[in-house]
């Protein structure tokens, strides 16, 4: 093998490799600890164990990270170029010392983060939901979302695919002639809430899979063609947000959203009887 | 486990003419360079379509000079459509996933170096060998026939969900023949994945020399074999399945179509299926790929670490133990991919757990790797560089694992950019480090020419950087929300991110562009490089026992015998730094398991 250069003496190689991941280490955490890029505020009851729940996974990945990232720069830059005529050390503890190490601090977060996100999962899935929260179906069809409220007599008319007819609006496929319970059934093209008050979502998809996705909700959830999915959580803050089809469906995938309104009760129960007298 | 005193005679006799000699060889050698070859062509065109798809990202409107002759319908006028946005991905999906991260870190440096690093004349099943690349290379020209097929690509990612996936054209375009002849080519892949997989399997537990136990096996030889027992299982499960998408497609099956589904204003004739059913098998399959994708790095990385820091790593054991349990966890997380699919979420909750143990044998590899730096004589090459580069991009895109590893946290994170993100760095960008660091550290052993340092470090510097530049910030838009699979960004929410999305562009084609010095690197030294030595690493394995090319028949008929576990270096008493596996220098090492006498 060639003789070593000055520079491989010294470890030119090495320390520059050094000083970069230190730099790409800093650079990458700056942005982070700075919350230049972060999710929207959340407006949902369930919003707040969810993001707790972020900022922990943030602090244990991001330490981890920085310390990995140093302690690869530190070794590069202190081991290379490092006289031919040296001994080799074994760090201390060697393997027993890493082994450990990876079980006992990996383990205990592992353990930590998965027992504790237990928490924000169950409160979205493992609850059934309130006997008097509001209704709502969404239809995901190659691409838009409808909405589709029971009326007063409280109950959803069965759908009819082959009776679609975007043309005349029936985006449900609905038969009110035949079928009673649609005849009151409120078809809508935006979603509109009551705040404070828990919702249940029913899915339906119309063609291929789609997701329901509000970020300010932390809410997603994919329809599944063939299945009946539903979802509920409760809005604690009013306003305009925006929902997105989060699952691949097709050329219009990137331009598939919708609406998501969260009024008080009066302004809800105004914005229905409107869609009501619009049927 | 026994060793077989003398190799599975091979015994077959030198090739003769240029078509044996270098089309249709039974040489595992060849065999290898083919793969790395198509490798090579596969990443490019990857490559390129991923500048396609980035300069559209954010110049939606802007003609690609050019474009059009490539699709008129799908860039009019060298405009990309959105759905032919989606075709490019999906072909940028499946040919990096595929034909570059399964091919050229394993079918391709495993064929070469397996035999050799075990002292076998040869693979165990050398015409099962020609047929698996020639299989590969069969399902690659179906793959890329469906950019010139009416509709053109598949619009439905290298995922392919059903029933997007299934009902034919009536989902949108690219869902007819395109479609078809996706799944076919995959088929095809899958089969000349497991015949490879057998290939190495029983290569690896037959034909090792005398004296070369299993312990014995250098660490790249262990993540071969372990590899490929994961892809026999892997395969053999991706192959059903896409049979039976296949079926859907044209047979009127109902595998993953369920009855009632208005498609493209067509009632579709199909009931009974779940499209879930093509989620869970893809994802058995999808979730050990990535596997199969990173674990072979991790064995070349090993391999030039030890190399280059003149010592063993902290514990041989502890490397071949963990590689060991990621493979068999790697079984038990797949579900971690359909967190919020629609699956009953008490499923996605037991997902979780294998999914953030994993993280446990991950991090013991990743402690080892650094541990072993610490008094260690690190000499740096250009295969270093990327060697310790794979170890910091892995770290990278394997901490992000611990968000999506837990349901409630991929609520919020799922489909967006973080996903992406974290997969191409821990998976595209680390595997193909490892890829590089093994072209710079074998290439003068395959060709017998050295490869020019400098040019060399200066790809590293580039690269690591660049990479960096384009995938670090897809964390931050995921934090965003930023949804990914999206051909252009029409949110209200997108506008302050488009910043970031220009700097990643023009991060990804000028990273794109230093691929070229690589390019360049292999093809000049191929033919004008330095002659190489036998052995430029002052190296321990049984590669560098041989010449540099080495002959046909590799230990040119004679049988090699191995005295030596396969990284002394440092060893007290031994005359040099280093003692090679088959050198019958008696020397004191603690880690020998038994001495031949």
């Amino acid at each position: 093998m060639a003789a070593p250069t000055s520079g491989e003496k010294r470890g030119t190689m090495g320390k520059l490799f050094a000083v970069i991941v230190v730099l790409i280490a800093i650079a990458s955490a700056v942005p982070i600890l700075m919350h230049k890029w972060v999710p929207p505020a959340d407006i949902s009851t369930h919003g707040p164990t969810i993001d707790e729940q972020m900022s922990d996974t943030m602090a244990e990945a991001g330490l981890s990270f920085l310390a990995a990232q140093f302690l690869l720069a530190f070794f590069v830059w202190k081991f290379s170029g490092v006289p031919a005529t040296a001994k080799i050390r074994t760090f201390p503890g060697g393997a027993t010392a890493m082994v450990a190490a990876a079980v006992i601090l990996v383990g205990t977060e592992v353990l930590a983060l998965g027992i504790l996100g237990q928490r924000a999962w169950a409160t979205v899935y493992f609850t059934a939901p309130a006997a008097n929260a509001v209704q709502v179906q969404t239809q995901a069809g190659q691409f838009a979302f409808y909405f589709r409220y029971p009326g007063p007599d409280g109950k959803f008319g069965p759908l009819h695919p082959d009776k679609i007819d975007e043309g005349n609006q029936n985006f449900f496929g609905l038969d009110p002639d035949n079928d009673p319970d649609s005849k009151d059934d409120i078809v809508t093209a935006e979603l509109a809430i009551p705040v404070n008050r828990e919702v249940h979502l029913l899915m339906h998809a119309k063609d291929v899979n789609h997701s329901f996705y509000v970020r300010e909700l932390r809410i997603q959830q994919d329809f599944v063609p063939g299945l009946d999915l539903s979802l509920h959580f409760t809005a604690n803050k009013t306003g305009r947000y925006e929902i997105l089809c989060t699952q691949l469906c097709g050329l219009g995938h990137y331009n598939m959203k919708g609406y998501l309104t969260v009024l008080s009760q009066e302004d809800f129960d105004t914005w229905l009887k409107q869609k009501a007298s619009e049927q | 486990m026994h060793d077989i005193p003398a190799p599975a005679a091979q015994h077959h006799t030198p090739p003769q003419g240029f078509i044996r000699k270098h089309i249709f060889s039974v040489d595992h050698k060849v065999i290898g360079k083919q793969y790395y070859g198509l490798a090579l062509v596969a990443v490019f065109t990857g490559m390129g379509l991923s500048w396609l798809m980035r300069f559209h990202l954010v110049w939606p409107n802007k003609a690609i000079y050019g474009l059009q002759w490539l699709s008129k319908i799908g860039a009019p006028g060298g405009v990309i459509t959105p759905e032919y946005y989606l075709s490019l991905m999906t072909m940028h999906g499946t040919l990096m996933v595929f034909f570059v991260l399964t091919n050229a870190p394993f079918a391709a440096f495993g064929n070469y170096f397996l035999p050799i690093q075990i002292g076998a004349e040869d693979m165990a099943f050398p015409r099962f060998n020609m047929m698996s690349f020639w299989i590969t290379f069969l399902a690659f020209v179906v793959l890329i026939s469906a950019f010139f097929v009416p509709g053109g690509p598949p619009i439905s990612g290298w995922t392919s969900y059903a029933p997007l996936s299934a009902v034919g054209p009536d989902s949108g375009p690219g869902e007819g023949l395109g479609q078809t002849l996706w799944a076919v080519s995959i088929a095809i892949f899958c089969v000349a994945s497991l015949l490879g997989a057998l290939n190495f399997i029983a290569t690896t537990l037959d034909l090792r020399a005398k004296g070369m136990t299993l312990m014995r096996m250098p660490l790249s030889t262990w993540a071969w074999f372990i590899t490929s027992c994961i892809a026999l299982l892997a395969f053999a499960v991706l192959l059903p399945a896409t049979l039976l998408l296949i079926l859907d497609r044209v047979a009127g099956t109902s595998f993953f179509i369920p009855s009632n589904l208005m498609v493209g204003d067509r009632l579709q004739p199909h009931s009974g299926g779940s499209p879930l059913l093509w989620q869970h098998l893809f994802w058995f399959f999808g979730h050990p790929e990535v596997y199969i994708a990173i674990l072979p790095s991790m064995g070349i990385i090993s391999h030039i670490l030890i190399t280059s820091m003149r010592r063993p790593l902290l514990s041989h054991k502890a490397i071949i133990y963990s590689m060991l349990s990621i493979a068999f966890l790697s079984y038990m997380v797949w579900g971690h991919h359909m967190f919020v699919s629609g699956m009953n979420p008490f499923s996605s909750l037991m997902f979780s757990f294998p999914t953030l143990l994993i993280t446990i044998p991950s991090t013991i590899l990743t402690l080892i790797w650094l541990g072993s730096l610490y008094g260690s004589k690190l000499h740096i090459t250009s295969a270093t560089l990327f060697a310790l580069g794979f170890v910091s991009m892995f770290v990278s895109g394997g901490v992000t694992g611990f968000f999506l590893a837990q349901p409630s946290i991929d609520i919020y994170l799922h489909a967006t950019y973080f996903v992406v993100g974290h997969f191409h760095m821990v998976m595209g960008v680390a595997s193909l480090f490892g890829v590089f660091a093994g072209t710079y550290f074998w290439f003068p052993k395959m060709t017998g020419r050295m490869m020019s340092e400098t040019l060399g470090k200066l790809h590293f510097w580039l690269t690591f950087v660049g990479t960096y530049c384009i995938f670090m910030p897809f964390h931050y838009l995921g934090l965003a929300g930023n949804v990914r699979r999206y051909s252009t960004f029409v949110n209200d929410f997108m506008g302050p991110l488009m910043p970031v999305h220009k700097f990643i562009t023009i991060a990804a084609l000028l990273t794109g562009a230093s691929q070229f010095i690589f390019l360049y690197n292999l093809i000049h030294s191929r033919f004008r490089g330095k002659p190489a030595p036998q052995n430029p690493w002052n190296a321990t394995s049984l590669e560098w026992t041989m010449p540099s090319p080495p002959p046909w028949d590799n230990f040119g008929g004679k049988h090699p015998v191995v005295y030596h576990d396969p990284y002394q270096y440092g060893v007290e008493g031994s005359t040099g730094d280093y003692v090679m596996q088959d050198s019958p220098e008696q020397i004191k090492s603690v880690r020998d398991e038994k001495t031949l006498t």
